[in-house]
C-alpha cells in the first residue's frame, strides 16, 4: 500500500506540486491582483490607491484577507442551509480545477496530456454559473435572486460566443491539447491572434461578459441590487466567491493567451537574431531585486523592511536560475553545461522561462480588462443581451467560417496564409458592421416602444 | 489500484448523490444532487479514457440541462399542488412496471455473470487505456460515416429551439 | 399591513394583467440606497422587470424647517436654508436674502450683487459637477467621479477661503455680504475657469460619443415638454425637453442682466438631452464667472439695515434659478422680528413628481438612471 503511494507520488510529482500550488498560491495572486487592480483605478483616476499598509500598499491583501478571515459569519435567518453553504464552494471548486487544465508554462500543468485540454478548461468554468444561482437563491433575498438570474443567463448566453471564438483558434491549431496548440504556434512561427483577430477579440469581449467584469457587471452593480447574488455574503463566504471571480479572470485570461497569443513562447520565438529578448527577463528581475534592496532600508516598519527584502530575494534568485543558464548557451561550453548544479539549473529554467511570459500575457491580458472597467459604463441588461446573441454570436459563427475557409484557401489552392488571413478577416468584419448597423435600427425600434404605454389617467394639473 | 480507488470513490460518490437525490424534500437540494451524481458519472467517464465524454457530460448535463432545471424550479411556483388523481389502477400499473424493469436487470447482469465475454452483455475486451483517441475518432465518424444521422439530429435540434423561442414569445398584442 | 405589500407575490392583487400572466412583484427601493441619493424610498411595481407604477416615500429628511422658520428671526433662520439643498448651499442663501431684501425692500449694493453672481455661478458648476460625477457613477462609469471631484474640491477651496466653509457656507447676508472679496478671489476664479474648459472637455470625451453611455441614457426618462409645464417641473428638467425658460433671462436678479450668456434648451427630453444641458450649463457659469471678475465694481458690500430686522407687514415670492431648478421662496411677514410663515419652493419637491411618469415602462436598470438625472436632493425634498 505504501509502495504504491510512493510510486505514485513519484512518478506524479510534478503534477501534485502545481496542484497544491494552484490551491495555495492562487489565493494569494488573486489578493494580489485585486491590489494591481486598486491601484491601476486610482492611476486613473488621479489618486494613489492604497499606500499605507505595506510599502505603496503592498501588505494591502494580507490586512484584507486577515479582516475577512476573522469576520463574523452571518447567515439570514431564512436561507437555505446546505445551499448557502454549498454555492460558493462550488464557485471555487469550479475555478481551481479549470486552472488544473492549464499550462503555465512547458512543465506547469496538472492535466498533462489530458486529450481534450483547454476544452476541459472551458467545460469545467461552466461549472461556475451554478455557485452564482445557487448563491443567489440561497440568500432568500429579492436583489439575490434577480442578480443571481440575470447573472447566470449573461454567462450561459456569453459561454456559446466565447466557445465559437475558441473554436477558430481550435481550427487553427489543429489540436485541443494544450501544449501541441503552443507547439503548433511554435511551429507556425506565428501567434495565432494575428491569423484570426476577430477570433480573439471575440473571444475578449466575451471573457469580460463571462467574468462579470464590467461592463458587463450588472449583477454585481452597487449601484442599482447592491451587490447581486452576493448581497448576504460576508466574511470568508464573500472572500470565496470574490477569489473565484478573480480565478475566473486568470483561466480566460490564460486560455486567451494559450490559443490566441503563444503560449509560454517569447514574442518572435523563431527568429534568431531576436534572441536577446530572452535575456529582457532577467534584466528586469534584476532590476526589480535592486530597486526593493534600495527601499528596503527607507521602510518605517519592520514588517515592511522584511517584506522587501524577501521580494528582492525572490527576484534575484529567479534572475540567477535565468541568468545563469542564459549565459551557458550564450558560452554554448559543453564542460560549463554539463556540470551537475548547472543541469538542476537547467531544469529550473525550462520549467520558470515559460511561465514568466505566459504571466506576463495573461497580465497584459488581465490589464486590458481593468481598463475596460474603469474606463466605460455599464450595458443595461437587455443592451447585454442584444449585444450577445444579435451580434456576438452570428459574429463568432461567421468568424468559425470564415477561418474554415482560410485553411481551405491555405492548404487546397496554396495561397499565402497572410493574404488569406486578411481576406477572411476583412470579411468578417464586414458581417460585423452590417450585424451593428442591422441592430442598431432594431434596437432603436424596440427602445422606442417602451414608453408608449402611458395608459393611466392620472390629474397632471393636480396640485 | 489506484484504478480501484478512483472508481469506488467515483461510485460512491454518484449512489449516495442519487439515494440523497430521491430523498430530498426541498428540490433545490435534489436538484444539487443531481449535479454531483452527474459530476461523479463524468467522473467515471474519463478514468475509462472516455474524455470527449467527461467533458460533453459535464457542458451539456450539467452546465446546460441543470442550469435548466434549478432555473425552473427557481422561477415556477412549486408549493402549488398538481392535482393528482389517485387512482388505484395506476399506482398498480406503477408499481408492476418497476418490477418488471428491476426483474429485466436482475437478469441481464446474472446471464452476463456466468459466461464473461458471452451472455446478453458482451463487454468489449479491449482495454481502456489503448483506445485510440476519443475526441478524433468520434469526429471522424460523425463527419463521415454518420453525417445524415448528426445532420438529422441538428435539425431536429434547431426546430426545437424555434418552437421554444416562439412558445415563449411575448403575447404582446392579446388583452 | 400596506395595500402595497413588501413580499414576492402580492396576492392581494386582483389577476394582473401582465404578460405571461405572471403575478406583479412589488420591489421597494431604499430608504437605505446606494443609488437614490438620499433617504427616498420607491416602491416599484414590476412585470418581470419593467416597471409599471411607482410610488415615492419621502419624508426621511424632514426636520420641520418651515416650521422652526417662524421661531427664528431673519438673520437666525439664513443658515437653515443652507442645510436644504447641502449640494449647492450658497444659491440657497441667494434665494433667501434676496427675498428678505424684497421683503425690506433694499436693495444690496452692486459690488455686493456681482460677488454674489460669481459665487453662485461657481455653486452652480460645483453642483452640476457633483450631479455628474454621480450620475455617471450610477450608470456604471466609474471614473468620471473622481476627476469631477478633482474640480469640485478646486470651487470648495475658494469657498472656503471666503467664507470659511466649505458645504454649508451662509456666504451672504441680509443686505448684501458680510466679507470683502478676498485679495486674490479674482485671480483664484480666473485660474479655475482658465483649467475648467480642458477639464469640461475631458468628461465630454469619456461619455458624450461612448455609444454605452447613450444606449443607456437615450430615449430614457422621456419628458415632454407639456409634461413638464403640467408637473411643474423646472431647471435643466423643463429646459432638455425644449423649453427655453430660465429665471437668470426671464427675471433676472443679482447681477445676470449685466453678462452675457446662453440658455442651452434640449429637444428631446431624455437623460441624455438632460446630461448635455447641464454640461453646457457648466460652460456658461464659467462665461459669467470670467465676464464677472474682469469689472467687479468698487463700493459697500452691505446696504443700510438695522441691526434688529423688522419689515413691514406684507408677503414676498421671490424665486431664483437653483442649479437643480426653480426655487422659490414665499415669506409673509407681519411685522414682527420673526417670520409668521416661510415656504419654500424646492425645485427637487417638485421634479420628483415627474417620476412617476417617466419611469412607467422602463426597466428597473433605468429608475436608477432616472432619479439620477432628475437631480435631487433629499434635503431640498424633505426639508
Amino acid at each position: 500500500m505504501l509502495q504504491g503511494v510512493l510510486a505514485f507520488v513519484q512518478t506524479w510529482w510534478v503534477e501534485l506540486l502545481c496542484a497544491v500550488l494552484i490551491v495555495l498560491v492562487v489565493p494569494l495572486i488573486a489578493g494580489y491582483i485585486v491590489l494591481v487592480e486598486r491601484k491601476v483605478m486610482a492611476d486613473m483616476q488621479a489618486r494613489l490607491g492604497p499606500m499605507r499598509v505595506g510599502p505603496h500598499g503592498l501588505l494591502q491583501p494580507i490586512a484584507d484577507a486577515v479582516k475577512l478571515l476573522i469576520k463574523e459569519d452571518l447567515i439570514p435567518d431564512d436561507a437555505d442551509k446546505f445551499i448557502f453553504w454549498f454555492a460558493p464552494v462550488l464557485s471555487m471548486t469550479a475555478a481551481l480545477t479549470s486552472m488544473g487544465g492549464i499550462a503555465f508554462g512547458p512543465w506547469f500543468q496538472v492535466g498533462r496530456d489530458i486529450n481534450i485540454g483547454l476544452l476541459f478548461v472551458v467545460g469545467v468554468s461552466a461549472l461556475g454559473p451554478f455557485g452564482i444561482v445557487l448563491g443567489g437563491w440561497a440568500s432568500n433575498n429579492h436583489y439575490s435572486i434577480i442578480g443571481a438570474i440575470r447573472s447566470t443567463a449573461q454567462l450561459i448566453s456569453y459561454e456559446t460566443t466565447a466557445g465559437f471564438a475558441l473554436v477558430s483558434g481550435f481550427l487553427l491549431a489543429g489540436t485541443l491539447k494544450v501544449s501541441d496548440i503552443v507547439k503548433a504556434q511554435y511551429t507556425d512561427h506565428v501567434w495565432y491572434v494575428f491569423l484570426a483577430p476577430v477570433g480573439f477579440f471575440t473571444y475578449l469581449i466575451a471573457s469580460i461578459a463571462e467574468t462579470n467584469r464590467a461592463p458587463f457587471d450588472l449583477p454585481e452593480a452597487e449601484s442599482e441590487l447592491v451587490a447581486g447574488y452576493m448581497t448576504e455574503y460576508s466574511g470568508f463566504r464573500w472572500s470565496l466567491y470574490f477569489l473565484a471571480e478573480y480565478a475566473n479572470m486568470i483561466v480566460v485570461g490564460a486560455v486567451g493567451a494559450t490559443l490566441f497569443l503563444g503560449g509560454w513562447l517569447r514574442p518572435f520565438p523563431n527568429v534568431a537574431w531576436l534572441g536577446w529578448v530572452d535575456g529582457l527577463p532577467t534584466l528586469l528581475l534584476a532590476v526589480t531585486g535592486v530597486y526593493c534592496v534600495m527601499r528596503a532600508g527607507k521602510q518605517p516598519v519592520h514588517v515592511q523592511v522584511m517584506f522587501m527584502w524577501a521580494v528582492a530575494l525572490v527576484c534575484f534568485l529567479v534572475a540567477l536560475i535565468f541568468g545563469v543558464v542564459e549565459f551557458a548557451h550564450l558560452t554554448s561550453s559543453a564542460a560549463f553545461l554539463s556540470q551537475h548544479p548547472v543541469q538542476l539549473l537547467r531544469s529550473m529554467y525550462d520549467g520558470l522561462y515559460g511561465a514568466f511570459w505566459f504571466l506576463l500575457k495573461v497580465s497584459a491580458y488581465i490589464y486590458i480588462f481593468m481598463w475596460l472597467r474603469f474606463t466605460l459604463p455599464r450595458f443595461r441588461f437587455d443592451q447585454l443581451m442584444r449585444l450577445g446573441w444579435h451580434i456576438l454570436i452570428p459574429l463568432a459563427l461567421v468568424n468559425v467560417i470564415a477561418v474554415g475557409i482560410m485553411l481551405a484557401l491555405m492548404s487546397s489552392l496554396g495561397w499565402n496564409r497572410w493574404l488569406a488571413a486578411l481576406l477572411t478577416t476583412l470579411g468578417t468584419l464586414v458581417v460585423g458592421m452590417l450585424l451593428i448597423r442591422w441592430n442598431d435600427k432594431h434596437a432603436a425600434a424596440a427602445s422606442g416602444s417602451i414608453a408608449t404605454d402611458n395608459t393611466q389617467v392620472e390629474d397632471s394639473y393636480a396640485g | 489500484m489506484l484504478d480501484s480507488i478512483v472508481f469506488y470513490f467515483f461510485a460512491g460518490v454518484a449512489v449516495l448523490s442519487a439515494l440523497l437525490m430521491v430523498t430530498r424534500r426541498n428540490a433545490i437540494h435534489s436538484a444539487v444532487f443531481l449535479i454531483t451524481t452527474l459530476l461523479s458519472t463524468a467522473g467515471i467517464f474519463l478514468q475509462l479514457h472516455a474524455e470527449f465524454l467527461f467533458i460533453a457530460q459535464i457542458i451539456l448535463y450539467v452546465g446546460g440541462i441543470m442550469v435548466l432545471f434549478i432555473f425552473v424550479i427557481m422561477l415556477v411556483r412549486l408549493d402549488v399542488p398538481l392535482p393528482q388523481i389517485r387512482s388505484p389502477l395506476r399506482q398498480w400499473t406503477a408499481i408492476f412496471v418497476a418490477f418488471v424493469v428491476f426483474g429485466e436487470g436482475v437478469y441481464i447482469v446474472w446471464k452476463s455473470r456466468l459466461v464473461p465475454g458471452h451472455g446478453l452483455l458482451v463487454l468489449n475486451p479491449y482495454p481502456s487505456d489503448k483506445l485510440p483517441p476519443n475526441t478524433e475518432n468520434l469526429a471522424k465518424s460523425l463527419f463521415s460515416f454518420y453525417l445524415l444521422p448528426f445532420e438529422i439530429a441538428s435539425v431536429l435540434l434547431l426546430v426545437a429551439m424555434i418552437g421554444a423561442v416562439v412558445m415563449g414569445k411575448k403575447r404582446a398584442n392579446t388583452p | 399591513m400596506s395595500v402595497l405589500a413588501n413580499t414576492v407575490h402580492d396576492r392581494t392583487l386582483q389577476r394582473p394583467d401582465t404578460i405571461l400572466g405572471a403575478d406583479e412583484l412589488v420591489i421597494n427601493m431604499g430608504p437605505q440606497h446606494p443609488s437614490t441619493h438620499g433617504v427616498l424610498r420607491v416602491k416599484l411595481k414590476l412585470d418581470g422587470e419593467r416597471v409599471i407604477g411607482s410610488e415615492c416615500v419621502i419624508g426621511y429628511l424632514h426636520r420641520g424647517v418651515e416650521k422652526i422658520a417662524e421661531n427664528r428671526s431673519y438673520q437666525q433662520f439664513a443658515p437653515y436654508v443652507d442645510r436644504m439643498d447641502y449640494v449647492s448651499a450658497v444659491s440657497n442663501g441667494l434665494g433667501y436674502c434676496e427675498a428678505v431684501e424684497k421683503l425690506l425692500m433694499v436693495e444690496a449694493p452692486l459690488r455686493a450683487r456681482v460677488i454674489r453672481t460669481i459665487l453662485t455661478e461657481l455653486q452652480r458648476i460645483a453642483s452640476h459637477l457633483l450631479w455628474l460625477g454621480t450620475h455617471a457613477l450610477d450608470i456604471g462609469a466609474l471614473t468620471p467621479l473622481f476627476y469631477c471631484m478633482r474640480e469640485r474640491e478646486e470651487i470648495l477651496k475658494i469657498f472656503e477661503k471666503y467664507c470659511g466653509a466649505r458645504l454649508t457656507t451662509h456666504a451672504f447676508r441680509i443686505g448684501g455680504l458680510q466679507y470683502e472679496a478676498y485679495d486674490t478671489l479674482e485671480k483664484d476664479v480666473e485660474r479655475f475657469c482658465n483649467s475648467f474648459e480642458a477639464r469640461i472637455q475631458e468628461y465630454s470625451d469619456l461619455l458624450t460619443s461612448n455609444s454605452i453611455w447613450i444606449g443607456r441614457t437615450r430615449n430614457v426618462g422621456l419628458l415632454d415638454a407639456a409634461d413638464c409645464i403640467a408637473l411643474g417641473a423646472s431647471g435643466p428638467v423643463l429646459r432638455a425637453s425644449g423649453v427655453k425658460w430660465d429665471l437668470r433671462k426671464a427675471t433676472p436678479y443679482a447681477a445676470y442682466d449685466q453678462y452675457k450668456f446662453e440658455i442651452p434648451v434640449g429637444s428631446n427630453g431624455d437623460t441624455y438631452d438632460r446630461y448635455m444641458v447641464r454640461l453646457e450649463e457648466m460652460r456658461q457659469s464659467r462665461l459669467i464667472c470670467l465676464q464677472a471678475i474682469e469689472n467687479i465694481p468698487v463700493g459697500p458690500i452691505m446696504a443700510r439695515v438695522g441691526k434688529v430686522l423688522k419689515p413691514p407687514p406684507g408677503e414676498v415670492y421671490h424665486a431664483i434659478e437653483a442649479p437643480k431648478g426653480i426655487l422659490g421662496y414665499y415669506i409673509v411677514s407681519d411685522g414682527g422680528t420673526q417670520p409668521y410663515r416661510v415656504r419654500i419652493r424646492p425645485p427637487s419637491f417638485i421634479n420628483l413628481q415627474a417620476l412617476d411618469k417617466m419611469i412607467r415602462g422602463h426597466l428597473v436598470t433605468d429608475v436608477v438612471a432616472i432619479i439620477g438625472t432628475l437631480d435631487i436632493v433629499l434635503g431640498e425634498v424633505d426639508r
